[in-house]
């Protein structure tokens, strides 16, 4: 404990964390929340926090490609197993008012951190903020239209470590900027257990996208928090290829009148990954909208859980809140579940749901076989043409084209697998 | 020069036998046009032939010179030289139409034809628009669309054998006389041969068929030539109606009202 630095009150807080921690039993997968999890499989004792300095102002080099992909940006931190080790922001936009940076530096009370979390519960909250390392804070000053991404890069490199990245992004009134947080490791056993936080102010709005492309035996228990003032546009797109286990609940709280939420996600299996969402779409204010779609394709012996719950409070009225799961399961061995869930507590909404699971449309791969497409290359074409609705949506277009090689990657593995 | 041979085909579909013993063949550079009410199974015929699953032959074959083609996957089929354009084509999010060309072209050995500049000059020749071309596949085109785009897949691919689903159904008359002169050109200059499958004889007035089959209840009841044709609109499908169909007097209600209006 003693060796992570940083400020007295977040030495205090981590302290606070772990003395929960201590007393707060594992969660269970009896519990909704963790059903369908791999959480009996967890060993914590494997692991170890990274508390030595941090390795260096280099950028690792498994991140360089990626850099290559957003070379126009307001703004570059790469933090290195829980650690920034580098800080760059564009001139320009640093005297507009965008400030980039470890939380520690330009938060000194530390008021930042937790705003969206609030007081953490469960016990990877609290073991997460018994070892968050190195926050990082992105806030934008009211009024302030930032024109390029805000690139956050996280590498994880040391076997058996534990690494507790956390990033904080505030947008101010009327302002509008994207995130774009790409998280990548080399190939090592690890844990990772990543907290975001996105308030997005009164009219602003705010475009988060989240790459996962960590090596396949890393576990994430990642969160991911937002939550829009009066009339604030939030956005939240995450692209899941990576991870052994990795799990990530998505919490978008409209808490002002007006307020809309977007929440798009693309993830794919293969091998024995595992890929589980929890969503909340969470309606606290009238006249508020979300709109959620997540899909998902698994093959080898992969897995995936989404399970989403929209949530409509007595004082939202006038609400319209959508949510789609589709599934492509491209092998007998694949499996995926999908749980769509509702609560409304007002009757003056228009809500949907929909989720699928199933195989390669019979009627789609025809057609394509009829042209003369072989069935292999036929299916692979309708995978990509599945995610292809997300992809196009995200709000950092240059990173787009790595993550659909990534995909095709995946694909391609998947015919040597076939072949065999 | 190609020959497709059709011989005592029967096939089901859900347990139900549709076809009941087809009989015809189809030769390079010919037109075959098989007409016949709803229900009667022609659309069966055509998928039956490509290969769509869920119908099962039950007897007889089909060859496409000599090589017993049921026995091959679909997309063989096409390779072999045989497409199909559909009655309704399948909608395929996220997929574009050069991507499909592209793969199917690959897929034998003709990786290295400009696919880009095959289609624009296919796409002017009956005016598709152009901006469908990188668009996902069917999505949100129109009837009529459609039908283009599937003419202008015939174009590119460049079959040996066509089969025609109700080509002309969704087309205005300006549509259905470029996409009419588009497949007859296929078949002066390269010898494409085409079966027709067509509801309306409005087909073979821009068409011109050389042989024509009426299909009743699974099987051809006439052959002949384009007067055929020409008959069944004086005396609609009823005629033809094999001897089980006997009792059924006017099989098409609809159809005999359109041929007299």
């Amino acid at each position: 404990m003693d060796q992570l630095r940083g400020p007295t009150w977040l030495q205090h807080r981590r302290a606070r964390a772990f003395e929960r921690f201590s007393t707060t039993p594992l969660p269970t997968v009896e519990e909704e929340v963790w059903r369908y999890s791999r959480i009996p499989e967890l060993d914590l004792g494997v692991y170890r926090p990274h508390t030595g300095a941090p390795s260096g102002e280099a950028v690792p080099d498994g991140l360089q490609p990626v850099l290559d992909t957003v070379e126009e940006r307001a703004a570059l931190v790469v933090v290195h197993n829980g650690s920034v080790v580098h800080v760059d922001v564009d001139p320009n936009a640093a005297a507009d008012g965008l400030e980039v940076g470890r939380l520690a530096d330009l938060d000194p009370e530390g008021a930042a951190l937790g705003t969206v979390t609030g007081e953490a519960s469960g016990a990877f909250s609290l073991l997460h903020d018994a070892f968050v390392a190195d926050p990082v804070l992105v806030r934008v000053r009211p009024g302030l239209v930032v024109d390029a991404p805000v690139v956050v890069l996280h590498w994880t490199d040391g076997s058996g470590l534990a690494t507790f990245p956390h990033l904080v992004v505030q947008a101010g009134d009327n302002s509008d900027v994207v995130v774009y947080d790409h998280s990548g490791s080399a190939d090592v056993d690890a844990l990772v257990l990543p907290v975001v936080e996105l308030a997005a102010a009164p009219a602003s709005r705010l475009r988060y996208v989240n790459a996962q492309l960590l090596g396949q035996r890393v576990w994430q228990l990642g969160r991911q928090l937002s939550r829009g003032q009066r009339d604030a546009r939030l956005s939240t797109s995450m692209v899941a290829l990576g991870g052994g286990y990795a799990r990530l609940e998505v919490e978008s709280t409209l808490a002002g009148r007006g307020a809309s939420g977007e929440m798009l996600a693309v993830y794919f299996g293969e091998g024995n990954q595992m890929h589980d969402f929890r969503t909340l779409q969470d309606h606290e204010a009238p006249k508020t909208m979300s709109d959620l779609l997540f899909k998902g394709a698994v093959q080898g012996r992969s897995r995936s859980v989404y399970t989403g719950m929209i949530h409509i409070g007595k004082q939202a009225a006038g609400v319209d809140a959508f949510q789609t799961n589709r599934n492509i399961k491209l092998s007998d061995g694949a499996w995926a579940e999908s749980v769509p869930n509702l609560e409304i507590e007002n009757n003056d909404v228009r809500c949907s749901h929909a989720s699928a699971v199933g195989p390669v449309d019979e009627d789609q791969r025809y057609y394509l076989e009829s042209r003369g497409v072989p069935p292999a290359r036929a299916e692979r074409l309708i995978v990509l043409g599945f995610f292809e609705d997300v992809l196009e949506r995200l709000a950092v277009p240059g990173a787009v084209p790595a993550l659909r090689s990534e995909i095709t990657a995946k694909l391609d593995r998947r015919d040597v697998e076939v072949a065999r | 020069m190609a020959e497709l041979v059709v011989s005592g085909l029967r096939a089901a579909v859900g347990g139900k036998e549709i076809l009941r013993g087809v009989d015809l063949t189809v030769r390079s550079g010919e037109v075959h046009a098989v007409m016949g009410p709803n229900g009667s199974g022609k659309s069966t015929l055509a998928h039956v032939i490509m290969g769509r699953p869920g119908y099962e032959v039950l007897g007889g074959s089909v060859t496409l010179d000599g090589t017993d083609i049921l026995v091959l996957e679909p997309w063989q089929r096409a390779a072999a030289g045989l497409f199909s354009a559909m009655q309704y084509p399948t909608e395929v999010p996220g997929v574009a139409l050069d991507d499909v060309l592209e793969e199917a072209l690959a897929a034998v050995g003709r990786g290295g034809d400009d696919v880009q500049a095959r289609m624009r000059a296919e796409a002017e020749r009956i005016g598709f628009d152009e901006r469908f071309l990188h668009r996902p596949l069917n999505v949100d085109l129109s009837g009529g669309e459609k039908k283009r785009n599937e003419t202008l897949q015939l174009g590119v691919l460049r079959p040996s054998i066509a089969i025609l689903d109700e080509i002309d159904s969704g087309l205005d008359i300006d549509a259905l006389r470029k996409v009419a002169r588009r497949v007859e050109a296929e078949t002066e200059e390269r010898g494409l041969g085409v079966l027709a499958i067509t509801h309306y004889r409005r087909l073979l007035s821009e068409l011109r068929a050389d042989v024509v089959h009426v299909l009743s209840r699974g099987r051809i009841v006439a052959t002949g030539g384009p007067e055929l044709a020409e008959e069944l609109e004086s005396t609609g499908y009823a005629g033809f109606a094999d001897d089980e169909a006997e009792g059924q007097v006017d099989v098409m209600p609809g159809l005999r009202e359109s041929f007299e209006g």
